[in-house]
């Protein structure tokens, strides 16, 4: 059951890298980084390491994603003005 | 396309090294020395509940001193490089106004976010997550005010205290302990209490709780100067 589990959860983390380098919008790049951070803090409490797990999903997919989202909101403010 | 080539051989190798790295693992029997004395002894010399909050604060808590003197050193470096706009221009470039909907939602998730934040390092040694994550959470509340209000100004002089005054205390507890306890950043400089009671662990909350608040101030200070910075046209 583990193993499987695994293999979903990895196959989630590729499809979210590739689809954060390949996607034209920034935003669903932003978004789809977030989700590796997310589908990696998921694998680290399976595998039993809840601390790390928490600074990922604190760091990884909570403040850079906004921070990300931040900095776009900040580059398209002007020309969106 | 000879970019594209390169980045692909680039994939290859990294790829053909990890699977060396996966074919060469061998499954370990039990733990090495040093984890097996940290699990075996931890609990019972700190008294905290939580062994990484034990190896992360005391045995090891001279790589977290430069942990946090290496984030220390990045937010100042940021705020040296991104000048800040000038005082004296006061049209602060109109910047466009959020939705109602995150302006109303911040209100109330802001201060709760902050609550968490102070929960997960204040509980640092019974519960998963410690400083780090907690003053991570605590700069994610103060991104989200800055999402919800660009113009947002609370607490910037907070922010420079706690930066200032957390680190001091630190180096000052670890000195402490040269003194009251064993050495450098010993946590037993306090009663250490019953392991998984709230107070417990001797200085490890105390640690924690200042690892928290300068984290979470230094992340928020690299944001306010980001914020500040000049925009270029």
């Amino acid at each position: 059951m583990l193993p499987v589990l695994l293999t979903i959860l990895v196959i989630i983390m590729l499809l979210g890298g590739l689809l954060a380098v390949e996607h034209k919008s920034l935003l669903i790049g932003v978004i789809s980084a977030g989700l590796v951070s997310l589908t990696a803090s998921i694998i680290y409490v399976i595998l039993a390491a809840p601390d790390v797990a928490m600074t990922e999903a604190a760091i990884g997919s909570g403040l850079s994603t906004v921070m990300f989202l931040y900095v776009l909101r900040r580059i398209k403010g002007d020309s969106n003005a | 396309m000879l970019k594209k080539l390169f980045a692909l051989i680039l994939i290859g190798g990294l790829g053909l090294i990890f699977f060396q790295l996966y074919n060469q693992r061998s499954r370990r029997e039990g733990l090495t020395k040093t984890a097996s004395y940290y699990t075996e002894k931890g609990p019972a010399e700190t008294r905290s509940a939580n062994i990484v909050t034990s190896v992360v604060v005391t045995y090891r808590g001279l790589d977290t001193l430069g942990e946090v003197t290496i984030l220390f050193a990045a937010a100042s470096i940021i705020g040296f490089f991104l000048k800040r706009s000038e005082k004296g221009s006061k049209d602060k470039t109109i910047r466009n106004q959020s939705s109602e909907l995150l302006q109303t939602g911040s209100m109330l998730l802001v201060p709760l976010i902050f609550l968490l934040g102070i929960y997960v390092f204040v509980n640092g040694h019974l519960s998963p997550g410690g400083g780090f994550q907690g003053g991570a959470i605590i700069a994610s509340g103060t991104v989200l005010a800055f999402l919800a209000n660009p113009s947002f100004e609370g607490g910037r002089t907070l922010i420079h205290i706690l930066e200032s005054l957390s680190g001091m205390f630190y180096v000052g507890i670890g000195v402490a302990g040269i003194f009251l306890a064993a050495g450098f950043l010993d946590n037993r400089i306090f009663p250490t209490g019953n392991v998984g009671s709230f107070i417990s662990a001797g200085a490890i909350p105390v640690i924690y709780s200042i690892i928290g608040l300068k984290v979470g101030a230094e992340l928020s200070a690299i944001l306010y100067s980001l914020r500040d910075t000049k925009e270029q046209q």
